[in-house]
């Protein structure tokens, strides 16, 4: 998504175009061609198959009643697609990701840059707390889930435990509908650190004397955080929104984990998440065809979003070099 | 001035620590608790001490004898080591192709490369079941490491960067020796770029490890004996779980979640300043 800019400037200038194969002749050696060719051989093949092929695949499943056990898919024109819009379950699990994204992606960014902020003030010993910090990533989302399981339990469990000792009556973290997300939301802040490594590597690389100018200005903290700080690091802080974004619109782990993993059981739903639904009809019920129409609801409406962060949040990044 | 400031700035200093090391505690936190709950005994794992009233390190021989562990793990082992060697080699070769050579549509197929990271996962994840299921290997663990054969986009573009680091003489020079291309990538660029080779094998390492989704798709039928950890443990949290008439040995299922957090631990203590480098270079390229 990002590398565009290190195309090699050997673009050819649009105005001579004279007769195509002598040029390709003075262009490109035969041999070292066909040696490229081959290099990126297996990623043609695995592109050909599981990118592009799935992605025709599964439109045209999307427009059509599959059958697994006949492997056929009979075509039901858009069937799928309205009942996107019939069914209140995908409205349901849609607003729920959704409003999860809104909740989660700025207390994501505001607490790992928080947190980053503190780690390049440390200085010496930034290395353990760093490693510290970042433990939660390495724990694999089953293991995280079951202890957050006892952790939110709401008549025992340890945070209401903490909650009590300051005098604040917990919520039932894992039952009251209004809870399950901001359950979700705080066990995914746990594993804020690879969100927090980043920012560090882009707070290190603001230039330290465009601090020290500012404080001969009489430039305070605050100040300084606004006028150098934030601008200098956009660019860092426009890659994790989307980035968090994207993958707080496809959360499947720690919904399936804490609500949705027994079949039986009857979880709020207010915890049905996308991913969740989308996996229940496709791989539990095997209703492939409307899942798949739910993946490209899904695909639309992060481009979207996508789209608009890119033609609204670019502005507010500083690129080094600009004349801004 | 000076002494004023130089009080803010201990009391600032102060602040910083207390901050740091109440964030610590509070990641720390849950994994002193599934340490403690791993060692409660039957029927207390619910309870609010973070301290067990009697340690119970049998847990750690029962769980053995009431779950599959061994079998997961040596699946999980298995299934990350292929999965992780496989990515690394492909995606390197495809990487030395785009970082070395001029061919036609050289950078149209780099962007292509670059816009199926931005590709969500929801949408290949039903046809590429069928996919395989279509050549039936659904059941077996060949899809959880098959397409890794083919490279992945985020690797290759990882690979690249480093690639284009290296200094181009080596390999003008080889080639004046009369090396073939495949001899360049494998007696030059491979051996040095073994830093880059570490940092994608351990990325794909930990997230096959962790995965959750795929074996719960390709996997979830048949016999037990057949999951991956974490789909093990997902299964274990119902069957153990008191609420749902399980049999509430849940402090087994803390056992078994610290035994899988284990070998990540491990590898994240040999493999720290990697796993750092690659996550704040995906950050800085960003």
């Amino acid at each position: 998504m990002t590398a565009v800019a290190e195309r090699p400037a050997a673009a050819t200038p649009a105005d001579d175009k004279p007769a195509k194969p002598p040029k390709f002749k003075q262009k490109y050696n035969r041999r070292e061609a066909t040696a490229g060719f081959l290099f990126i051989s297996p990623w043609i093949v695995g592109f050909l198959i599981f990118t592009l092929g799935a992605m025709i695949y599964s439109l045209v499943i999307s427009f059509s009643n599959y059958q697994l056990a006949t492997d056929t898919a009979t075509p039901v024109g858009f069937a799928n697609y309205e009942r996107l819009f019939e069914e209140p379950k995908v409205f349901t699990a849609l607003s729920n990701t959704l409003f999860f994204a809104v909740m989660a992606v700025p207390l994501e960014i505001i607490f790992a840059l928080f947190l980053a902020m503190l780690l390049n003030r440390v200085g010496r010993g930034a290395g353990v707390f760093r490693t510290l910090f970042y433990l939660p990533k390495m724990t694999p989302s089953v293991a995280t889930a079951s202890v957050f399981l006892l952790l939110l339990n709401g008549n025992y469990g340890a945070i209401n435990q903490g909650l009590a000792f300051i005098g604040i009556q917990g919520p039932q973290w894992l039952t009251d509908p209004n809870w399950v997300k901001p359950s979700i939301v705080i066990m995914t802040l746990w594993g804020v650190s690879g969100t927090m490594v980043i920012f560090l590597a882009a707070l290190k690389n603001v230039p330290r004397d465009l601090y020290e100018v500012a404080s001969l200005d009489g430039a305070g903290p605050v100040r300084q955080f606004f006028t150098i700080t934030l601008p200098m690091i956009s660019g860092s802080i426009f890659f994790n929104v989307l980035v968090l974004t994207i993958a707080a619109l496809q959360v499947f782990d720690q919904a399936f984990l804490l609500f949705w993993r027994d079949q039986t059981s009857a979880a709020p739903e207010s915890s049905l998440f996308y991913a969740v639904y989308l996996f229940q009809q496709a791989f539990r019920q095997f209703n492939f065809g409307f899942a798949s129409a739910m993946a490209w609801l899904l695909f639309v409406i992060i481009a979207i979003i996508t789209f608009f962060q890119f033609r609204y949040g670019n502005r507010f990044v500083y690129y080094e070099g600009d004349d801004k | 001035m000076k002494p004023g400031r130089s009080i803010t700035s201990i009391v600032g200093k102060v602040a910083l620590w207390v901050l740091l090391g109440l964030f610590s505690l509070a990641f720390l936190y849950p994994f002193a608790w599934l340490l403690s709950a791993s060692l409660k005994p039957r029927g207390e794992v619910f309870d609010n001490r973070l301290i067990p009233n009697t340690l119970v390190p049998e847990n750690y021989v029962q769980v053995f004898n009431e779950l599959p562990l061994l079998s997961w793990m040596g699946n999980s082992l298995l299934i990350a080591v292929l999965a992780a060697g496989f990515v690394t080699i492909s995606s390197s070769i495809v990487a030395f192709g785009f970082a070395y050579f001029k061919f036609p549509f050289r950078n149209q197929l780099f962007a292509l490369v670059l816009a199926t990271m931005m590709l969500p996962g929801a949408v290949t994840l039903i046809p590429t079941y069928l996919i395989w299921n279509n050549v039936g290997l659904v059941g077996t663990n060949i899809p959880l490491w098959g397409a890794n054969l083919f490279g992945s986009a985020f690797y290759i573009f990882l690979q690249r960067q480093f690639f284009l680091g290296l200094p181009r003489e080596l390999f003008e020079a080889a080639r004046v020796d009369g090396a073939s291309y495949w001899r360049m990538f494998w007696k030059i660029a491979a051996p040095l770029s073994i830093p880059s080779f570490i940092i994608v094998f351990i990325f794909e390492f930990q997230a096959s490890w962790n995965n959750l989704q795929a074996p719960l798709i390709y996997l979830n039928f048949g016999s037990p004996e057949n999951f991956t950890v974490p789909l093990g443990i997902s299964y274990a949290m119902t069957v153990f779980s008191p609420t749902n008439g399980g049999h509430g040995d849940y402090q087994l299922v803390m056992v078994a979640a610290l035994l899988v957090t284990l070998p990540m631990l491990i590898l994240f203590a040999f493999g720290q300043r990697y796993f750092i480098e690659g996550i704040a270079t995906q950050g800085r390229k960003g």
